[in-house]
């Protein structure tokens, strides 16, 4: 704490010499200082300020403010030209704002918050619904004018959404095969049920859990990508730009991205299934000498083509939901950069839910209707 | 003649209102700047005249066209008319120079391809551009450049009306400059309508025909440089100096 003034008592007034370095860095401890005096009268002289800065200025005028409140009559001395022109200059931009009067916060408080969220989900909830409905009315046009198909745009989504997708589709296929593999070895020995190995990872895997990882990593990997191409495209003014050539943003930015993963996904699936059998075989043969042979020939008896047709089936509309889910909050990124990773994180967070509400409701109606 | 006729708009959001009826004509041939000061809402105007927003009240009519009741092939039709420079130039990032250029001609018409390339090329040269960026991406351009590409990209059509949001804003004195001749001489040469929202001193003094000032939700002048300065010389200097 840098003392930056000595107090002088004299008869008629609290002579207050102020020195040195009066800026931001040195200037607090005058501010906490109780300026406690029985006289009257202060003078703040500031003949002997080495510098001083705005922070100096306004703490000088700050303690002038609480004095006078005080009922004590302040005067300034010996202020250089240049401290002067500062303190005016303080003293014409301060404004006199009284606190805001701070209401008491209370329980209804959170009950309304939580009616403004339900009524904003609901909103956008619709509003989704609504992008939906143009997604596919633009389909639908293009469906009958196929011409207007942006073929090469199509197909450059395809290769960095679905093939430049395989690695990694490959490997965490791959683990999630071995990994019920392994669990279900554990339990099927317990029963000497091993060669059961067979039904529990190719139907498990082909039905439910290939079509399921690659949707989820795919909505992690695409959804998040979209939404920030079309997003930051909307902050530099392309989309904008777009539309005043005439290249509507269904034609050239969603349509191209919806039919590149409806088409992808079916064949990554079709993918993650081989490789997450394979990863059940070898866990399979390590764990329960089950051999890949008495493996493969046993896979075709017992697990019916059905159960890799419907993972098959329910890959295309995850594709559809990834893209429109991307797309959609791309185009609700606003010209703030907290948005873009706002909305990136939403839409990934998004299309993994619908992802796997959508696969709930197919597993039970599937599994109703008997398939 | 009359390229852009507004009448009466009123365009908000939500509860804030933004113009309240705001109503001018900008001739065919000149060189229209829409002034106001930040917030007035001139890029919002351009932006409605462009469908790109629509007014809650009022008419815009741009070449005839009513923009507030177009069926969607009318729409295209009038966008093959116009060209439009953005800000930041708005150039398509997956795309290099001579491709965004080439981009309008190569979907609109069924020129073939090396010689839309030459169309391309030479507007690029119009604007002031060499051979070398030609190739370059838009992320390797300056502010200048970009604005350049942007503008032969605008050009590209050969449209009878220019749009331009601001577009010697970040650019040095010299190249402001430059490009408010680059302008005069292609309103000369080609009889185009321009139409810019600006702020720049020295364009609004030398180059613009005429100009509307937007403030306070309506039209505050509308006239010509030394007209204005006579008859309302008192916003013109508020305005000028601001």
């Amino acid at each position: 704490m840098v003392s930056l003034f000595i107090l002088e008592p004299t008869p008629d007034a609290l002579h207050v010499k102020c020195h040195g370095k009066w800026e931001h860095d040195t200037v607090s401890s005058t501010l906490n200082h109780n300026f406690k005096t029985p006289l009257k009268n202060i003078v703040f002289d500031l003949t002997s300020i080495d510098t001083i800065d705005t922070a100096g200025a306004m703490a000088l005028l700050h303690v002038k403010n609480l004095l006078e409140s005080q009922g004590k009559v302040f005067e300034f001395q010996g202020a250089s030209k240049s401290t002067q022109g500062l303190l005016d200059l303080c003293i014409e931009h301060s404004s006199t704002h009284s606190k805001p009067h701070k209401e008491p916060k209370r329980f209804s408080d959170g009950l309304v918050n939580i009616g403004k969220m339900v009524e904003e989900y609901w909103l956008t909830f619709m509003a989704f619904i609504s992008f939906v409905g143009g997604a596919v009315s633009a389909l639908g046009r293009s469906a009958v004018n196929p011409k207007s198909i942006r073929f090469r745009a199509t197909l450059y989504h395809m290769e960095h959404n679905g093939m430049y997708a395989l690695p990694i589709i490959g490997i965490t296929t791959l683990l999630v095969g071995v990994v019920i593999a392994y669990q279900g070895a554990v339990q099927l020995e317990k029963f000497g049920a091993n060669i059961f190995i067979v039904e529990m990872v190719g139907i498990a895997a082909t039905r439910e859990l290939a079509p399921l990882i690659v949707a989820i990593v795919i909505a992690g990997r695409s959804a998040s990508a979209f939404t920030a191409q079309i997003g930051v495209m909307k902050i530099t003014e392309e989309v904008d730009a777009m539309r005043t050539m005439g290249f509507g943003s269904w034609e050239f930015l969603v349509l191209p991205r919806m039919l590149a993963l409806i088409v992808s996904m079916p064949l990554l699936v079709l993918f993650g299934d081989g490789v997450a059998v394979l990863g059940g075989m070898i866990v399979a043969q390590a764990e329960l000498g089950v051999s890949m042979s008495e493996f493969l020939a046993r896979f075709q008896e017992t697990v019916a083509l059905k159960h890799t047709l419907i993972g098959l089936i329910k890959a295309p509309f995850f594709g559809a939901i990834i893209a429109l889910i991307g797309c959609y909050r791309g185009f609700q990124i606003n010209s703030s950069t907290e948005s873009v990773g706002h909305y990136t994180t939403i839409s990934v967070v998004n299309a993994i839910f619908w992802v796997i509400a959508f696969n709930a409701l197919f597993s039970v109606l599937l599994t109703e209707l008997g398939w | 003649m009359v390229a852009v006729d507004v009448k009466d708009i009123v365009t908000a959001f939500g509860s804030h209102v933004v113009h309240d009826g705001v109503s001018f004509q900008i001739n065919q041939g000149e060189i229209f700047g829409i002034l106001g000061g930040s917030g007035s809402g001139k890029t919002v105007l351009m932006r409605e005249m462009l469908m790109l927003n629509t007014p809650k009240e009022g008419q815009i009519h741009v070449l005839d066209y009513p923009v507030h009741k177009l069926d969607d092939k009318s729409k295209q039709d009038l966008r093959m008319c116009w060209g439009v420079l953005f800000q930041f130039g708005a150039l398509f990032s997956s795309l290099n120079v001579l491709e965004n250029v080439m981009l309008p001609l190569l979907e609109y018409t069924n020129l073939p391809k090396p010689f839309i390339a030459d169309i391309a090329r030479m507007k690029l040269r119009m604007v002031g551009l060499e051979e070398s960026v030609v190739f370059k991406a838009p992320s390797e351009l300056s502010g200048g450049m970009k604005k350049r590409v942007g503008l032969a990209r605008a050009l590209a059509l050969d449209p009878k009306i220019l749009f331009l949001d601001e577009p010697t804003s970040g650019l040095d004195p010299a190249s402001s400059r430059a490009f408010d001749s680059l302008i005069v001489s292609l309103r000369d040469l080609l009889g185009i309508t321009v139409v810019m929202v600006t702020h720049d001193k020295d364009t609004i003094a030398n180059v613009l025909d005429r100009f509307v000032i937007i403030g306070n939700k309506r039209v505050k002048a509308c006239g010509d440089y030394a007209t204005l300065m006579q008859e309302e010389p008192d916003l013109m200097q508020k305005f000028m100096e601001s």
